[in-house]
């Protein structure tokens, strides 16, 4: 009989795995890492020696529980590392895997993709130096280095303060944290972020750490520029009226994160726009199950709720899929996991009011600014490609301006590229649509596939 | 040269055994365990020119998201930087255009 398939081996991954694997199947695990812990609980390679106390600092327990749950799976689960799925079609899977392609049938396939930083450009970002926030994580993680010598963090969302506190703590200078959101909003947003009394004492712990450690946090701040020729030498900022310039050889920057879609898109999925997350989202139901039936979905790929809420719905849609294969499952266990689910909603709510999209982002973009770092094409250019054409839909300013059709498909511009588009043509981010998912979803070698028996018809990489 | 100039800074895990490479035809040496990312950026400023503006690039999201990262070979090969582990004797080229 044909496995079930997760794509994904984060907290949502591993969670549905753990369960799939508890009512007698052996799931198939195909993950983009070396090894399972996604990107929150990312591991070094095995023989680097820093504790998980030191790695994951508050989340070392949920870090360790996650990855002992993974390592117990590893003789009931086929375990696929290193492995990119770059196309989805009738009832298989394309995977990329040590330079070969397989493809993999699925009967039942978890989604669990995660998510990427949310990026809205400022001049300079594409120098040397400059960073996702979640990429100055990883280097840190994963690799043990810091992005730089003296580090601003910009932006917002709870990562700004994470990041900075154990670039801090590991011994990195954090130059300052530059906080596109008011202290006002955090304020405001208390009541609602009140749902999650642990996870908000976090935060403010991480907050009160910094200011104890002489980190200079800027609230209100505008970032104007990256400045540097060949890599970053400092941030130009506006604050309070004024503009500053603070130096630095590097930024880690983000306004929290975005969804990886494009498997559930390539799948079929009907999406609808969440106005807290200002994106289009895949449809799915308080277990997980997508409109195609047999997909599932779990975790931060398809609406960001973060790391704890992703094990629960990787049980959840894991719990789905055998309901769904005629297994009887602990109906108990599925409802608790549907509340658990249902009770973190307003704590996400007030994570927005904490740290708001930068709604007038798109009005204050320079026509110089570079909004597609793969095919640099600028604000300029897609607004004059607006002006003209009349273009109202982001799949049609692809068309004729090629953005979001570079290597990262969209990636790190879709958001920005959206927001000019709404701005530009006077319309929502809503009615102006969502970038469509295109195989191959990431860069494929054409080696990979003239060697490919699987394949009829070689695809050039997008 | 701001290329000349590391851009990434170890912070931990030094006591590792080191990996013999190539970065621009010179001789480089690594970490076991550092990816082709960590390697070239601990020593150097870049990982490739974009083919359109022809500025240096050195990678951004490092989690295999932005395709920013890929690396030329001498053999030719384009490597995904962030996401391939250094080995001895690779060839690396910072000066690269695209994937």
């Amino acid at each position: 009989m044909t496995p079930p398939v997760i794509v994904g081996a984060g907290p949502a991954g591993v969670r549905a795995a753990q369960a799939l694997v508890a009512h007698g199947l052996r799931p198939v695990l195909i993950d983009e890492a070396p090894r399972a812990g996604g990107q929150v609980y990312r591991r070094p390679p095995a023989h680097f020696r820093r504790t998980a106390a030191a790695l994951y600092g508050t989340e070392a327990t949920r870090a360790t529980a996650l990855h002992a749950a993974a390592d117990a799976l590893a003789d009931h689960v086929d375990h696929r590392p290193d492995s990119l799925v770059w196309n989805a079609q009738g009832g298989a899977l394309d995977v990329l895997r040590g330079g070969r392609i397989e493809r993999v049938p699925y009967q039942g396939l978890v989604v669990a993709t995660g998510a990427t930083d949310r990026v809205l450009p400022v001049p300079g970002w594409t120098l040397p130096g400059a960073f996702t926030l979640g990429g100055a994580q990883v280097a840190l993680k994963f690799q043990g280095c810091a992005i730089g010598e003296r580090v601003v963090l910009m932006g917002s969302g709870p990562l700004l303060y994470l990041v900075a506190y154990q670039y801090a703590k590991a011994g990195a200078r954090v130059a300052a944290v530059l906080d596109s959101a008011r202290l006002a909003d955090q304020v405001a947003a208390l009541p609602l972020m009140l749902t999650q009394p642990s996870t908000l004492m976090k935060g403010a712990w991480y907050v009160a750490w910094l200011r104890a450690h002489g980190v200079p946090i800027v609230r209100a701040a505008r970032p104007l520029q990256i400045v540097g020729g060949e890599r970053v030498e400092g941030v130009r900022f506006e604050h309070g009226g004024h503009t500053r310039t603070i130096d630095c050889d590097a930024v880690g920057m983000g306004h929290a994160l975005r969804s990886e879609t494009q498997l559930a898109d390539l799948l079929g999925c009907h999406f609808d726009f969440d106005e807290l997350q200002r994106a289009h989202l895949p449809q799915r139901d308080a277990a997980g199950r997508s409109s195609v039936p047999g997909l599932y979905l779990a975790g931060d790929g398809a609406g960001i709720l973060g790391a704890d809420a992703a094990e629960w719905a990787g049980e959840r849609a894991a719990l789905a899929l055998l309901e769904d294969r005629g297994v009887a499952v602990d109906a108990d266990r599925a409802r608790a996991l549907e509340r658990r689910l249902a009770g973190i909603r307003p704590f996400r709510r007030g994570l927005e009011r904490a740290f708001p999209f930068p709604t007038d982002w798109a009005a204050r973009a320079d026509d110089e600014l570079v909004v597609c770092r793969c095919e640099n094409i600028s604000a300029g250019q897609l607004r004059a490609t607006v002006r003209e054409t009349g273009a109202d839909d982001i799949n049609r300013l692809k068309a004729l301006s090629r953005v979001g059709m570079g290597r990262c498909q969209g990636r790190m511009c879709g958001v920005a590229a959206t927001e000019l588009l709404a701005h530009a043509c006077g319309r929502t981010v809503r009615e102006v649509g969502r970038l469509r998912g295109q195989a191959p979803i990431k860069p494929v070698p054409l080696s990979a596939l003239s060697a490919s028996s699987a394949l009829r018809e070689p695809e050039a990489t997008a | 040269m701001g290329s000349r100039r590391p851009l990434l800074v170890r912070l931990a895990e030094t006591d590792r055994a080191s990996v013999a490479f190539t970065l621009d035809g010179e001789p480089a040496t690594a970490l076991e365990g550092d990816t082709v990312l960590t390697a070239v950026l601990t020593q150097h400023g870049r990982l490739l020119r974009n083919e359109f503006s022809h500025a240096p690039r050195a990678g951004f999201c490092l989690m295999g998201a932005c395709q920013d990262c890929w690396i030329a070979t001498a053999d030719g090969e384009r490597l995904r930087a962030c996401a391939t582990v250094i080995a001895p004797g690779m060839t690396l080229l910072s000066g690269g255009e695209g994937a």
